[in-house]
């Protein structure tokens, strides 16, 4: 189906870009650890550790006039995305300069000015909206692609099978990638879903073409993007790709992760998405440790002076939950 | 007499009931290998094997219906929604063919199933994770809503659960599952529309429900210490059926009928107890009804913001202040 072009070659700068934001998110995340110990955060947070390769390989292929959406695990698709990450922190921190306001946290960032709808909690419940956009783009001949990311365990969700279908039936330009890290919450893949190769769950079943992808390999990503994109903005319909990675930590902040062994984590670490492009870059001379440091001070100091500045930012008014609910706001009733 | 947590008093509700009567058993996300993502069915998949206690996919709307298809030859499921903010993927289900197969089916089919898990807007999970779903399921000809206050309360309440022969909704509440009480060794059950004085007083009633019951006791203390006001405290325990005869003769002495609950004032279980109330006992109240609930907005997840919205201690006294015209 979808032919991987030829011409896609990243350049070394992009490379770099990615090797930029997938350590931005790492460190990201690596704040939002502590930030959540010391009770910054509240909620449910759930880190992207692992799964960097996945969101920033993806969206490097797409345009800012592309429609991306995902579910809770949304921290890494919202940097990629180029999102503030001052208004990312403060949205975790509950603050008024938060991407939505302090309404949303963890689970919900969302950014319409670069065309990222959220930030999505109910498993699977985002899928059907992403086909909804996926409609919009080609009723109004727009030239824009959805990309739409989700979990393994989302697969189990229904909402997910009638949306597939109707993102098959109407040809929509929609990429359906399953971030397939093994595990909903402490539940393996197998002992999750009756069929395991998930492309058979999906795609064919839908008159949607299937691939599997090394989510662990950013350009991997990159260039299977470009190419379902192109299929996409040709009117073929919908993707579906099967994306292998992994997560590192636990399912959320609050998971013994009794289910899997140290081991298990450490293989997978073998592979990690950072370690692999550094080391591409390395060998093709344009990256050396001092370089790789200087990033990553770089990027720590960015980390800890956005956390800083959104840790001291406001709170909302108490006022402000009567905001945000209708377009024309009406008080409360008053007995 | 034993003192333990609401989490065993549930556990040991269900593993009596299921050491009981073989066909009942227990499914939902997380309940076996995890032991529960609230830890409630802690040891039960070793006890009773991978049959009688199974790990769901994420697939509320196939395992809520699995377990209604279950019961309508008979089984006894006790179907987990990880919260039941969740169970509204499943709503159809629920709120269609448990309590309705009975009824489209001329009395033929009955559907003895439980449905529990945590209801309440909980740590910050911003507007979908945080639904009280009370009112929704309470609003349902065909379903019966049972919300414990206490350890004691939600053991005798899950056992008539799981033996009745009708869809129950049973209400949890997250920041209550590590609470302490006596629990007897011996046998015992809780029939439904039963409820219970947590409380006694004169001065007025608050009638409230699970998780508020222990806000509205709290603010009773306060305002006895602060002003020697005695407030009648009555837990429901069940909505529906609810005991109507309970309330009103709590507030046929007191005079004064206030409730307290973490849902939304609009066509909430408040409105509906202010409706009967003023229906039943018009001559014996010395004020209107005065209703405490969540703000009438999607729950925020910044946390001063989700303070203000979920009624406390301290907005349950002032209430309880306002409607019995205390002043000082
Ligand atoms: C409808 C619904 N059911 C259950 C949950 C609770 N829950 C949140 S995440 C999760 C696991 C999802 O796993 P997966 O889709 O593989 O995504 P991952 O966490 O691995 O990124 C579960 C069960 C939910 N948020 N929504
Ligand atoms: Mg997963």
């Amino acid at each position: 189906m979808v032919e991987t072009n030829q011409k896609v070659e990243p350049s070394i700068s992009q490379m770099l870009e990615w090797y930029r934001q997938m350590a931005l998110i790492r460190q990201f995340e690596t704040r939002c650890s502590q930030s959540y110990q010391q009770q910054k955060i509240g909620g449910f947070c759930h880190l992207y550790n692992g799964q960097e390769a996945v969101a920033v390989g993806s969206i490097a292929a797409v345009r800012p006039t592309d429609y991306v959406i995902t579910a809770y695990r949304d921290h890494g698709h919202a940097i990629a995305r180029g999102m503030d990450i001052r208004s990312l922190f403060a949205e975790l921190y509950g603050k008024k300069t938060g991407c939505s306001h302090g309404k949303g946290g963890s689970m919900h960032f969302f950014d319409v000015s670069k065309n990222f709808f959220g930030g999505h909690a109910i498993v699977g419940a985002h899928v059907p909206l992403a086909v909804g956009l996926g409609w919009a783009a080609k009723y109004r001949k727009e030239d824009r692609v959805v990309l739409c990311y989700f979990g393994d365990g989302a697969m189990n969700q229904g909402s997910l099978h009638e949306a597939f279908n109707l993102a098959g039936l109407f040809k929509l330009p929609v990429i359906f990638m399953v971030e397939n890290n093994g595990y909903g919450m402490g539940t393996h893949l197998h002992r999750h879903s009756a069929v395991t190769d998930l492309k058979l769950r999906s795609g064919d079943a839908f008159g949607i073409p299937g691939k599997d992808v090394d989510g662990m390999d950013c350009t991997a990503m990159y260039k299977m993007i470009l190419s379902a994109a192109d299929y996409c903005r040709q009117g073929n319909g919908a993707i579906f790709l099967d994306v292998k990675t992994y997560r590192y930590r636990g399912h959320s902040m609050s998971d013994p992760q009794k289910y899997r062994t140290k081991e298990e984590v450490g293989r997978y670490q073998e592979h990690d998405p950072i370690g692999r492009l550094e080391k591409q870059l390395r060998d093709a001379g344009a990256l050396d440790d001092a370089k790789v440091q200087a990033i990553n001070e770089e990027i720590h100091n960015q980390v800890e002076q956005a956390h800083a500045v959104a840790d001291a930012d406001p709170y909302p008014d108490a006022a402000e939950v009567w905001q945000d609910i209708y377009s024309n706001p009406y008080g409360p009733y008053q007995a | 007499m034993p003192v333990i947590q609401f989490r065993e008093a549930l556990n040991q509700a269900m593993c009596e009931e299921m050491q009981r009567d073989p066909d009942v058993f227990l499914m939902g996300e997380e309940v076996a290998e995890y032991d529960g993502a609230y830890k409630v069915s802690q040891g039960m998949l070793a006890k009773f094997g991978p049959m009688r206690v199974v790990d769901a996919p994420i697939s509320e709307s196939g395992f809520a219906g699995l377990g209604i298809g279950a019961a309508m030859v008979g089984m006894r499921p006790i179907i987990e929604f990880m919260t039941f903010s969740f169970s509204l993927v499943a709503f159809d289900q629920v709120v269609n063919n448990a309590p309705k197969v009975r009824h489209m089916s001329g009395g033929q089919v009955k559907v003895p199933i439980v449905f529990r898990g945590i209801s309440g807007p909980g740590q910050q999970l911003a507007a979908t994770h945080s639904w009280t779903v009370d009112a929704l399921y309470t609003h349902v000809p065909g379903l019966k809503v049972v919300i414990p206050s206490t350890p004691y309360d939600a053991k005798g309440l899950l056992k008539t659960a799981i033996r009745d022969d009708d869809a129950v909704i049973f209400l949890e509440n997250e920041s209550m599952y590590g609470n302490r009480g006596e629990v007897p060794e011996e046998e015992y059950t809780i029939p439904f529309g039963k409820a219970d004085i947590k409380r006694a007083g004169k001065d007025c009633t608050v009638v409230a429900w699970g998780k508020t019951c222990l806000t509205a006791l709290a603010a009773a203390e306060q305002l006895h210490k602060d002003h020697g006001i005695d407030v009648e405290v009555l837990d429901l325990r069940t909505l529906r059926p609810m005991d109507t005869e309970a309330i009103f003769a709590s507030v046929r002495k007191t005079g004064y009928c206030i409730t307290v609950e973490e849902g939304y004032p609009t066509c909430g279980i408040g409105a509906e107890i202010a409706a009967i109330v003023q229906e039943n006992c018009l001559d014996s109240l010395d004020n209107a009804v005065v209703r405490i609930a969540s703000l009438d907005v999607p729950m925020p997840y910044s946390k001063p913001l989700l303070q203000h919205v979920v009624p406390d201690a301290a907005r349950v006294a002032e209430g309880i202040k306002k409607a019995i015209y205390f002043k000082g």
